[in-house]
């Protein structure tokens, strides 16, 4: 989950101490024309879960509260990336002296969480790390809670800054993310201002979906994902459905095995419709499932394609025929099924469809496919 | 000594949380395929039997009486952290944690605690390890004869459900398998896919390797490195070609981002180090049997 901003710096950054501009969260834009009242010369910021939002437009500076009512209004009716704006984050403007990047995020690779700093913020950090990758400092936490002042003052060894200042700041970040159960807190820009003071000028905070039970307050304040009916459907009956614009539905278990059917859907020529997978513990939600998959009236054929290890195919079978009963799509259905409980599925689908499962899942994507044409 | 992440008839199991259904359920599942399960762990029942086989209070209880070379994990994802620190600190050298949705922080934990005390853990979010013909450990069809048989093809596997798949494949195509490894969907593992391949690049019982990646994450990109040093001949499939990018494929470790963790980026890396890539899974048996001379049992053409 990703937290917008002004969330992530009232949540996060702030009770840890960390300086921030004086600054309000507004969702209208009267509410944005009566911050800037207050606050005089301010930045609006869009509020919304994608990068490059000054370059989309959806940060802009303003002066009186009348411009700002303009500005918000405007900002507020904008798309950024795949979302619309889902508030304003309405911040005093201050004369920056240079601009600092400071993150702490999860190393997969070294299963261990890894301290990043450069001098040079403000641009994207892939983008930095591409073309100037000298100018990035880091520190990898191999001991969960072992990141001392001495430690961060030690990575940033012979750079030009307040060291003292920004080895407290990235102690404090550290502290953060492990309180938090962030997998990134990234300040970028992190801002040396004229005065001397050291403020975060954004935020950036995802949070473990995993550990949301235990950061409920973190989890309330998550950016709305903005999936589409079907998909808010699926997530409310703990189903993984993703819908795609082809035409060929997929019904599955197991994440690989969903992603591969629609791999061979495309290798094969045709167009997957989604990903909706009944793999772990969901392999007894097969009529929940087969209904949003049919229910995208785009889908043409169907195949379903199970392998069980864990999941037993004869559980999801009869739920794919007991939903098939419910709903009586117009559409072929093509089978390929083996692992745990195949006999007896491969015996229902005979029973109930009058078909037998291909052998190999290629040929049922290949049959799908061949209907849609 | 134990050859894990590759897994032993000689290796004794415990099993923890194996009074539960699913640990009940599997349990018997891998003794009927020859696994060596010597006991199970549930604090609330320490003391009692369960299948036959005594219960333990705790992992640090069970050593003191029995030799445990690997523990199985069947923990909901809460208790996990816990489960893990007690096999850890009991000196166990492999673990294998099924559990999904173990918090990430709590994983950061016991990975730093398994370093420290050298363990080796395979997982989280992993469907087990299989070596046909001795044993499984998991929640992997191992006792199934139609897909695992024993051969000379070892298979790394990210997902449970695929490489049932490509070992049922292997199998029809005639290609048994010394091993199966299966290292998990989470992005953050114990067991990499280079830690499996080095694994079965040193066991003798496997001329080939069939790895099964996934897109997103830098795994596969690392283990291509070291396949390129690699004489046994290795194919493999990467799953998610037709993903959209940033969003989140059932996986969590199954997300891309920009170029990285793309499918293009990982088949370029394997193919630059000499693995063979393919297309569909079906595929795989036929680039196997080209890569080792041999004949695939059906044709694929």
């Amino acid at each position: 989950m990703i937290l917008n901003e002004g969330d992530a710096k009232k949540l996060v950054l702030a009770p840890a101490g960390i300086n921030m501009l004086q600054g309000e969260i507004c969702a209208t834009a009267a509410q944005a024309a009566a911050a800037v009242q207050r606050l005089g010369r301010c930045v609006i910021k869009a509020q919304v879960p994608a990068g490059k939002r000054g370059k989309a437009g959806g940060i802009k500076l303003v002066s009186t509260a009348a411009e700002a009512e303009k500005v918000a209004a405007d900002i507020l009716a904008m798309r950024i990336g795949d979302y619309a704006v889902q508030g304003l984050l309405v911040e005093q403007c201050a004369a920056i002296a240079k601009e600092y990047y400071a993150a702490v995020l999860h190393a997969p690779v070294e299963r261990a969480t890894l301290i990043l700093f450069s001098a040079e913020g403000g641009m994207d950090i892939e983008e930095l790390a591409a073309t100037k990758p000298e100018a990035i400092r880091r520190f990898i936490v191999r001991t969960p809670d072992d990141f001392s002042v001495k430690d961060a003052k030690s990575m940033l060894t012979g750079l030009d800054v307040d060291i003292a200042g920004i080895s407290d700041l990235l102690v404090k970040l550290y502290q953060r993310y492990r309180q938090t159960d962030a997998e990134l807190v990234e300040i970028n820009p992190l801002a040396l201002l004229e005065d001397g003071r050291l403020v975060a000028l954004d935020c950036k905070f995802i949070l473990d979906d995993a550990a949301t039970y235990r950061q409920t307050e973190l989890a309330a304040a998550a950016a709305s994902e903005e999936p589409t009916m079907l998909e808010a459907k699926g997530a409310s009956q703990g189903l993984k459905f993703i819908e795609l614009p082809g035409n060929v539905g997929i019904l599955a278990n197991g994440a690989g095995l969903t992603m591969t059917t629609m791999d061979v859907v495309q290798h094969l020529g045709g167009t997957p419709a989604n990903f909706m997978e009944i793999g772990g513990d969901a392999y007894t939600k097969g009529e929940a499932a087969l209904a949003l998959v049919l229910a995208n009236p785009n889908v043409k054929s169907l195949v379903v394609n199970f392998c069980g290890a864990f999941a037993r195919t004869d559980v999801m079978a009869k739920g794919v025929a007991d939903a098939w009963k419910v709903l009586k799509p117009d559409i072929p259905v093509f089978f390929s099924v083996h692992g745990t409980g195949e006999d007896e599925a491969v015996a229902l689908i005979e029973d109930e469809f009058g078909v037998t499962p291909f052998d190999f899942m290629e040929d049922a994507v290949q049959a799908a496919i061949a209907v849609t044409k | 000594m134990s050859d894990f992440p590759i897994i032993r008839r000689t290796d004794r199991v415990l099993v923890q949380g194996m009074t539960g259904g699913q640990g009940t359920f599997w349990t018997e599942k891998m003794i009927e395929c020859g696994t060596n399960v010597i006991g199970g762990v549930n604090p609330k029942r320490a003391g009692s039997t369960h299948l036959g086989l005594p219960i333990f209070g705790s992992v640090a209880e069970a050593v003191k009486s029995e030799q445990v070379d690997v523990t199985l994990m069947f923990i909901p994802p809460t208790l996990a952290k816990d489960a893990a620190l007690d096999a850890i600190t009991a000196g166990v050298r492999g673990i294998v944690i099924l559990t999904e949705h173990i918090p990430s922080h709590d994983v950061l934990e016991f990975f730093a605690a398994a370093a420290k005390h050298s363990t080796k853990i395979v997982g989280p979010n992993t469907a087990g390890l299989v070596t046909p013909g001795a044993g499984f450990v998991g929640i992997m069809p191992g006792h199934n004869s139609n897909i695992f048989k024993p051969g000379r093809t070892g298979v790394i596997s990210r997902s449970g459900s695929l490489g049932t798949l490509i070992c049922l494949n292997l199998t029809r195509a005639g290609f048994g398998q010394s091993s199966f490894i299966g290292i998990g969907g989470d992005p953050m593992i114990g067991t990499t896919t280079k830690d499996a391949l080095v694994a079965l690049d040193h066991d003798e019982n496997t001329d080939a390797v069939v790895m099964v990646g996934e897109i997103g994450g830098g795994m596969e990109e690392e283990a291509a490195r070291y396949a390129a040093t690699m004489k046994k001949p290795i194919v493999a499939f990467i799953a998610g070609r037709a993903a959209p990018p940033g969003k989140r494929m059932g996986h969590a470790g199954a997300i891309t981002a920009g170029d990285a963790g793309s499918y293009a980026g990982k088949r370029k890396a394997l193919e630059d180090a000499g693995v063979i890539v393919v297309d569909t899974p079906r595929d795989i048996a036929t680039a196997l049997a080209h890569a080792t001379k041999r004949k695939s049992a059906y044709n694929t053409a």
